[in-house]
């Protein structure tokens, strides 16, 4: 490792050693802390695969009266909201601060798209008298989404904080994007797991 | 270290992140087709087959996984090495359990 001199030196460049072992670490860290997310949501991904082997039937007829059009519009959503995002840590790379600022808002946007689509699709259910205790397909169903949910709204609200963050500079020539990229790397993870429980849940053949 | 100065900026095109968001509609198109079909107990196969696929494209391009070190790759890998392990036992339990006879 480099000196005190060599790290103040580089702090001062702002591309040197010192910022680019934060900047690693701190994407490093997200990275375990995602480890963490899998496992979460993997106890409920483990239960589902106990019941549904225990009441294939009751799995099947469930998932009928979930709508596959909506879970679909949902998936495309998402998918495009990561696009976003990736664009977005693309446009912090450049210091592009117009095009982050705009494919953030985007981003933001789909999320909200996704959680106004959830709660239709809730509604709904609550409407025709399916709730959590109506069986146990319903009761992962509404975990599963539910938990899944609740990681879009935290999402959202650190893509909401990039763009306060970016809309006050902080992301000019000689700074750190790691905040954006670190946040990227959330809001995808938040995607690949829709990516898992939209087929589970909407498709089950 | 210092030759990984810049490795995080590794500017990946607005062509490539297009085809990856492209290929990722295309294959929730192919997975919603596909569970009009019956393969029997393969259908859950086919799709997990494709949500993965799914997920390896957005965990290596959008996550830029495929750019990172391998420190990153085994943090990456270890959770689904344990997932496994969860879900593995967890059926392997359900399937083998005798039924207790009254």
């Amino acid at each position: 490792m480099s000196s005190t001199a060599e790290h103040a030196e580089s702090h001062a460049h702002g591309h040197g050693l010192g910022e680019a072992v934060t900047h690693n670490a701190a994407k490093f860290g997200m990275w375990l802390f995602l480890g963490t997310e899998i496992l979460l949501f993997g106890g409920l991904f483990a239960a589902y695969a106990l019941f549904r082997a225990k009441f294939p039937d009751l799995f099947y007829d469930s998932h009928k009266k979930l709508d596959v059009t909506l879970g679909a519009i949902n998936t495309i959503v998402l998918i495009f909201s990561s696009f976003t995002m990736a664009l977005a840590v693309s446009a912090s790379q450049r210091r592009n601060r117009k095009w982050l600022i705009i494919l953030l808002a985007i981003t933001f946007i789909c999320g909200a798209a996704f959680g106004v689509n959830k709660y239709f699709e809730y509604s709904a259910k609550f409407h025709h008298h399916i709730y959590p205790e109506t069986n146990i397909f319903f009761a992962l169903y509404f975990m599963m989404t539910g938990l899944h949910m609740l990681h879009v709204f935290l999402g959202m609200g650190i893509i909401l904080a990039l763009i306060i963050m970016a809309k006050q500079g902080r992301f000019k020539e000689g700074n750190r994007y790691t905040p954006v990229e670190v946040g990227g790397l959330y809001w995808h993870l938040v995607d690949l797991i829709w990516i898992y429980l939209f087929p589970l849940l909407y498709l089950i053949g | 270290m210092s030759t990984h100065d810049h490795t995080e900026e590794h500017h990946t095109g607005l062509r490539v992140y297009a085809a990856v968001c492209l290929a990722l509609f295309v294959l929730t198109a192919v997975t919603v087709y596909v569970a009009k079909f019956d393969f029997g107990d393969f259908n859950i196969v086919v799709a997990m087959v494709i949500a993965s696929i799914k997920a390896s494209i957005v965990a290596l391009y959008f996550m830029h996984l495929k750019f990172e070190d391998k420190l990153t790759w085994i943090y990456a890998l270890y959770p689904l090495f344990l997932l496994s392990l969860l879900i593995g036992f967890t059926l392997m339990e359900t399937f083998t359990r005798v039924p207790v006879i009254k």
